[in-house]
């Protein structure tokens, strides 16, 4: 599938009518969520026949984008039951097989590494601090092959050392910067929209198969 | 919820220590087709723990599945491929419950979604 038809099929999926300012639940954009999968698949072939993971799955746009460039099981897992249903309704739409889960990622256990590659845009931190950082060290846990996922610029430095050092990531890498619009959902922004600097991040975890997390 | 979902989730109650894998409570089971792919199978055999699965799939009413873990001279056989295929992808958990080994907690699973929430005092 070429990236303009992806961007264009994940530009039909509905959005969050009642985000919650707590969770943070503002899109991943067509855009952005068309690059990152695009991006995985086709520069490192981390999606196509694979286990992938969508964490914080909210509208199920990753999910969603990875499922249509063929990932073999995709699961997308958020603490919040109306983007659950959201996210379903979507993938419905689409005609796209996904596997649900409801928890906080903060707190899930798992055994071992069935899932290859973890794709997300985690809540950024902003309303309850370091969720950012609790969602990184469970993906690094989690996924045996890649983890993809996106984080304020400003933060740069912090992650890095934070995957390398405490998370037993092997390596972290900046594939690019990108524009991120945080419409204006919540009544704290003044501008109609705000637009923030993130990076697209791709980890690569050290090996642990088969113990339990 | 697929079994597949079911080989990975443990019980995330604070003080356990053994939460995998999780008891199943059926209520409803479904089962979708889904397209047969020998290799993707073959991988996920390394990954699985047999055990857990040969059980689940019992609970779900599916008894085909080999007891003991398959040697390597089963593996490529088609009749197993399918078997672990349909055990693995194809039977879902529609309505329910899983159940935390240690403590009897149950996780209830609505519209095929499984709820690992916890309550504050179980974080
Ligand atoms: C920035 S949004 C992600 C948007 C999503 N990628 C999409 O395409 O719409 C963050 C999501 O994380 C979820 N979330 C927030 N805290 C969470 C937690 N502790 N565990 C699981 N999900 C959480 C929110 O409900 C929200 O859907």
């Amino acid at each position: 599938m070429k990236l303009k038809q992806l961007e264009s099929l994940l530009g039909d999926l509905q959005q969050f009518s009642n985000p919650k300012v707590e969770l943070e639940q503002y899109p991943t954009g067509p855009h952005i969520a068309s690059r990152l999968l695009y991006t995985a698949e086709n520069s490192f072939g981390d999606v196509s026949n694979k286990v992938v993971a969508d964490f914080g799955c909210g509208c199920g746009t990753l999910g969603a984008a990875a499922a249509l460039l063929g990932a073999e099981q995709v699961l997308a897992f958020d603490i919040d039951t109306e983007s659950l249903e959201l996210a379903s309704e979507n993938a419905e739409e689409l005609e796209l097989d996904i596997n649900f889960v409801q928890c906080d990622i903060s707190n899930l256990v798992w055994r071992g590494q069935i899932v290859d590659t973890v794709v997300m845009n985690p809540p950024f931190g902003t309303r309850k601090k370091g969720v950012d950082m609790d969602f990184l060290c469970v993906a690094l846990k989690v996924a045996s092959q890649a983890v993809y996922s996106l984080h304020k610029t400003s933060t740069r430095d912090h992650v890095r050392r934070a995957a390398l050092r405490d998370f037993n990531a092997s390596s972290a890498e900046v594939l690019c910067e990108l524009q991120f619009d945080v419409p204006q959902l919540y009544k704290f922004h003044k501008k109609k929209e705000v637009n923030i600097a993130v990076d697209l991040w791709r980890f690569v975890p050290k090996r642990n198969q088969g113990k339990v997390l | 919820m697929r079994l597949l979902t079911h080989n990975m989730l443990s019980s995330n109650i604070k003080g356990v220590t053994n939460g995998f894998p999780l008891g199943i409570e059926v209520e409803k089971v479904i089962e979708k087709q889904v397209d047969f792919n020998p290799d993707f199978l073959k991988n996920m055999l390394l990954k699985i723990e047999w055990k857990a699965l040969v059980d689940a799939s019992r609970s779900l009413g599916y008894a085909e599945l080999p007891e003991e873990a398959p040697e390597s001279s089963v593996i490529d056989s088609d009749d197993f491929l399918r078997k672990l295929h349909h055990a693995l992808l194809e039977l879902h958990l529609e309505e329910g419950a899983l159940v935390c080994p240690q403590t009897g907690r149950k996780f209830p699973v609505n519209k095929g979604i499984p709820n690992m929430l916890l309550h504050e005092d179980e974080v």
